[in-house]
């Protein structure tokens, strides 16, 4: 860990405890060591990123938050409860209090937009259809898609997706949303209202909200908190600023996109001569 | 490939059949408790009835009369022979009651709608849509799979008894319409030679079985599957061909047991 750490100080000091509590994390795939040892806080109210360039784990370490995998050593406390301690109901009783947006969107593709938001409070609530209605109108409003309610999955870009996943993932109110890569394969005018969406609805609702992303302009532009993870260790953690003026070749080559540093460019072979000469396939 | 490698290729695909084997059975168990959904919101399993049954149907009742016009055919011919040609509702109704029907629904139910069945599961895996659910506390067991499994339950029965009427219609076209055979004959003998409960229950009871396990398959093959395109087309696949072998292993055991 680096020298970021006292600057994220102030961030810890008003927000404790955090919402999300990351200890000693291990989970492996195989002999494949994902996270070996990882620890996070994600402190309430906040924006915190989660970066680190791909094939990190960093959706990986969504699904463990969201205990749809179960690590090997360490736990996850979310909101003082260890989550892979709950099962059935208790866990589904959690999980309403935790929106999640994949990168896919993950749209349910035999219903329209107005369906796929009613889709959680249809099956979690027994709510009157003219209280459920006026709900889903007001979450499609938040996410300036009111006028696209009909419209199927198939007729939505990219973006309008991202954004009706969206207003799925705030449909039960919950306590904090995870985005996955929600910044990835995005026009820039799209890109523009989904980071100030993210933002407002952190803002506005009062959510936690955390960010995987490896886009580091827009992550940096909204996130309070950053960590950076790698070789499934964190290897930096602060506000994007301390980041942005780190020390670490790392997390420079990382925050600057540079193609060469302490992360090489290319993968691992044998010299290019002796490779050429060769007859190896 | 040395015998080596062809026996490690061997072991290989032993222990991955018996782990399929042990995460379809686990799978069985967890989809059991979960279609009490099902039984609380009839509407969803009636919703996929008609995906897989109402839009099998065409292809049920078209197979049904043609099997039945050529039970009716190559009976009449055999039977001419012996002079019994009387006896060919009773040749084409047992034969449709007791094996073709409940066999060859299930071959064709597993071919047209238990491979979209593995395809629809399978792709909303790898779309991450059975994902998005569990986050959305929505278990994917009681909304998805289950309505899906107890409907493709309940529709092979129900086709195989279409299937079973429509062929002997077939049977009793190019006999009687076209043959000659004469009518009253013709339904009298099926009427005292065929058995309601000893062949038309049975024969249910096997569709009942294929209903089942082909619905089994299905369902697991798609959840099972490798989240990806090859992964699918896979998946679908081996629904096809497990659930035929299936149907055709568990008719002779059924066969031996009731008939015998």
């Amino acid at each position: 860990m680096n020298s970021s750490d006292n600057s994220s100080s102030q961030i810890d000091a008003d927000q404790d405890p955090p919402l999300v509590q990351i200890e000693g994390l291990t989970f492996r795939r195989g002999q494949k060591v994902i996270f070996d040892g990882l620890d996070i806080d994600i402190p309430r109210g906040k924006v915190t990123a989660i970066m680190g360039p791909s094939g990190t784990g960093k959706t990986t370490l969504l699904k463990l938050i969201g205990a749809q995998l179960r690590p090997q050593a360490g736990r996850i406390r979310v909101d003082g409860v260890d989550i892979h301690r709950l099962g059935g109901r208790a866990l589904y009783r959690m999980r309403r209090r935790m929106g999640m947006l994949f990168q896919s969107s993950a749209l349910l593709t035999d219903l329209d937009v107005f369906e796929n938001v009613a889709f959680p409070l249809r099956e979690n609530t027994r709510l009157p259809g003219g209280v459920l209605r006026t709900l889903i109108l007001m979450k499609l409003q938040a996410v300036g898609l009111r006028g696209a309610r009909r419209l199927t999955s198939s007729e939505l870009s990219g973006g309008m997706a991202r954004r009706v996943a969206l207003a799925r993932a705030i449909a039960l109110d919950p306590m904090m949303i995870m985005y996955d890569e929600p910044f990835t394969g995005l026009d820039p005018i799209t890109l523009g209202a989904i980071v100030a969406l993210i933002k407002r609805l952190n803002d506005g609702m009062g959510l936690t909200t955390v960010i995987v992303s490896h886009d580091v302009p827009e992550t940096l532009g909204i996130a309070d908190l950053v960590y950076v993870i790698s070789q499934g260790k964190v290897v930096a953690r602060g506000s994007p600023e301390t980041l942005q003026q780190t020390d670490s070749p790392w997390v420079r080559q990382f925050m600057r996109g540079e193609a060469d540093g302490p992360v090489p460019f290319h993968y691992p072979a044998p010299p290019y001569l002796e490779d050429l000469m060769g007859d190896a396939p | 490939m040395s015998l080596l490698d062809g026996l490690q290729s061997l072991g290989h695909g032993t222990l991955s059949m018996l782990a399929r084997m042990g995460r379809a059975g686990l799978f069985l168990g967890r989809l059991m408790p979960s279609l009490d959904m099902s039984l609380r919101r009839p509407g969803l399993v009636v919703r996929e009835l008609y995906a897989s049954g109402v839009l099998s149907f065409v292809i049920v009742a078209v197979s049904g009369l043609f099997v039945g016009m050529v039970l009716g055919l190559q009976g009449y011919i055999t039977l001419s022979k012996f002079n019994a040609v009387n006896s060919l509702g009773v040749v084409v109704a047992l034969s449709l009651v007791r094996e073709l029907g409940p066999v060859l629904t299930a071959l064709l139910f597993a071919g047209r709608a238990g491979s979209a069945l593995t395809a629809e599961i399978g792709l909303m895996k790898s779309t991450e849509q059975l994902s998005a659910m569990e986050m959305m506390a929505v278990d994917p067991f009681r909304r998805i799979i289950g309505p899906r499994f107890l409907a493709a339950f309940i529709a092979v029965p129900l086709l195989t008894l279409i299937f079973d009427a429509v062929g002997v219609f077939g049977g009793y076209l190019v006999g009687v319409a076209m043959l000659g055979v004469d009518n009253g004959l013709f339904w009298s003998a099926m009427h005292g030679a065929v058995s309601f409960r000893a062949d038309v229950l049975s024969g249910l009871l096997k569709s009942v079985v294929f209903g089942f396990v082909g619905a089994w398959i299905a369902v697991f093959n798609g959840y099972d599957a490798v989240p990806n395109a090859s992964g699918v087309s896979r998946a679908t696949t081996r629904t096809v061909v497990n659930a035929s072998l299936a149907v055709l292993g568990l008719d002779f055991l059924l066969t031996a047991w009731l008939f015998s």
